[in-house]
């Protein structure tokens, strides 16, 4: 058992930096899913994941499978994509999720057709699905970077986030910091989707964003409680992830988002604020 | 100081060229209390926005005489199902005092609960704002302007879907409020109200209807005159060309900055 749990960890170089890589992508993305979800935004990730596409495809049309320009790509990609809608939805009638999908289907178009322009089907496969075992040095530090980040732009603007979230129009009225807010708060979401697809993928980099905050919802209403329940749920789905995928010959992306799937489905029944405690709350109430 | 807390310079307020409000002129008195009154649609809300800086004029100007501005937007607006307490809510009051990343001081705290205290949410800190009825919020909101310690109160619609008996204690603050000092203009519809407690009144259908004493506002020719307006935008509606003449006649200032711009007249009162 203590052999099965820990011995892939302690004998393989490729398994230490897997684990550490997907750790550091559990406590910066969780968070950040959190804000998405409570800004009612949970599909906003999904489809800046697959704004950055035709970002990293340039990069490795240009440079090959390097994780560096593939990187800076995906991240000028998605900023252009996050602020164009941005910028179309605040000044015209149309709401952000009608702009934010044809910016991102735009890019994900142009995306696939470089990428089978220069590459193969492996390599398109490869950008999509990313592989969490093939983390080298410079990966690795762009995943500790953007944590940094994260954790100081969370830090710096929290009240802010949270006022933005609960009362926008207050927000205005007391302070010009609502806009710069929302862009800085997209420009971390790109950030992490762009820290994580090299390992999960643009496709699932967002699940480990968006799934344990979506189900750390069920076990808590408190916004700092949800995120620390986030990056926990993060962590266990990454650990195990990689086991499943270490003992069953699985790839190792799905395997941490499905573990995570899994992890939100329990949740969303059994959860303090779950289904079940819901239906099967007993008919003694008190007075006051 | 000057005893004029806001004044209107032919300001005109709206949406994408449709003005909503239109040339208004005048001033607000320092301490004055003053109801806001229209039918829905005539620009009571998108007033107190222009005035609080969230929306920016087509024309002429709102002249700030205040030193700080507190706003409090209908219920609506606010997402009561984000997973916050009544006393995160609440202590966004401090904003403008703390920023964005001062930390409050005991005093601070102290104070808070001594306003949950005079909107009597004794006891209600920790509670989550989805488990609030809607008197409970608008009490809670109450106590987050109070915190702002504003000199310019504006409210919209603050009793909307609140008891009788809430009611009554929230008008004691507003009350209270005046007694202070500050000036508070505050939107609302039920005529009622309007008599009993509030000396002024501004009534507007688009453009001022009527504007003073609440007495002399509140006549039943001036409603009548209030409810007969155009609600819809009417895209064929002709430009509003009259801002030269009108600054003129209304205030004899002059106004450097003011560019007259064109827009769009939704119809004739």
């Amino acid at each position: 058992m203590y052999e099965d749990l820990i011995g892939p960890f302690l004998r393989y170089g490729f398994m230490q930096r897997a684990l550490f890589g997907s750790l550091v992508l559990s406590v910066s993305c969780a968070p950040i899913g959190v804000f998405l979800m409570l800004r009612r935004m949970s599909l906003t990730g999904d489809a800046m994941a697959h704004a950055i596409l035709p970002g990293a495809a340039v990069g490795f049309v240009l440079f090959g499978l390097q994780i560096v320009p593939m990187t800076i790509g995906g991240l000028i990609v998605g900023l252009l994509v996050a602020l164009g809608s941005g910028i179309v939805s605040r000044f015209t009638v149309q709401k952000e999720d009608a702009s934010l999908a044809a910016f991102y289907l735009i890019s994900l178009a142009v995306g696939v057709l470089l990428v089978s322009w220069k590459g193969s089907s492996v390599d398109l496969m490869h950008v999509l699905f990313g592989s969490v075992l093939a983390l080298n040095d410079a990966a690795l530090t762009l995943i500790v970077g953007v944590a940094v980040i994260t954790f100081l732009a969370l830090a710096v603007f929290w009240r802010a986030l949270v006022a933005e979230c609960l009362d926008p129009l207050f927000l205005r009225s007391v302070s010009r910091i609502g806009t710069p807010v929302h862009l800085i708060f997209l420009t971390l979401v790109v950030l992490n989707l762009v820290g994580g697809f090299q390992a999960l993928g643009t496709l699932l980099s967002v699940g480990l964003m968006m799934l344990p905050a979506a189900a750390s919802r069920f076990w808590t209403n408190e916004v700092r409680a949800m995120c620390v329940i986030a990056i926990v749920i993060a962590a266990i789905s990454s650990v195990s992830g990689l086991l499943l995928s270490y003992h069953a010959s699985l790839p190792s992306g799905p395997a941490i988002i499905l573990t995570a799937g899994v992890i939100y489905a329990v949740s969303a029944l059994v959860g303090t604020r779950g289904m079940l405690p819901t239906a099967l709350t007993s008919r003694r109430h008190k007075t006051a | 100081m000057s005893n004029t807390c806001l004044e209107f310079r032919n300001l005109t307020l709206g949406y994408q060229g449709h003005a909503a409000v239109h040339h208004l002129s005048g001033g607000v008195q320092r301490g004055s209390l003053t109801a806001v009154v229209g039918a829905n649609g005539s620009g009571k809300s998108t007033l107190l926005k222009g005035i609080a800086g969230i929306l920016k004029p087509i024309s002429g100007a709102c002249v700030p005489g205040f030193r700080r501005l507190a706003y409090l937007a209908q219920q609506s607006e606010l997402d009561r199902t984000f997973p916050a307490r009544v006393i995160d809510l609440v202590s966004l009051g401090y904003w403008q005092k703390r920023g964005l990343l001062g930390r409050l001081t005991a005093a601070d705290k102290i104070r808070l609960s001594t306003c949950l205290d005079a909107v009597g949410l004794t006891g209600f800190e920790k509670r989550p704002l989805d488990s609030l009825s809607g008197g409970q919020m608008q009490r809670a909101l109450f106590a987050r302007t109070m915190l702002q310690d504003a000199d310019l109160i504006l409210l919209d619609e603050p009793f909307n879907a609140v008891d009788a008996r809430t009611i009554a204690d929230l008008i004691v603050v507003i009350k209270g409020w005046v007694a202070e000092g500050r000036t508070v203009l505050c939107v609302l519809h039920d005529y009622v109200l309007v008599r009993d407690h509030f000396p002024e009144t501004l009534l507007i259908a688009r453009k001022p209807v009527a504007w003073g004493a609440t007495s002399d506002v509140m006549t039943s020719e001036n409603l009548r005159k209030a409810r007969s307006f155009q609600e819809a935008w009417d895209e064929e509606a002709g430009w509003c060309e009259d801002d030269a003449g009108r600054e003129g006649q209304t205030c004899g200032h002059d106004h450097h900055t003011h560019l007259p711009r064109q827009h769009k007249i939704a119809g004739h009162v």
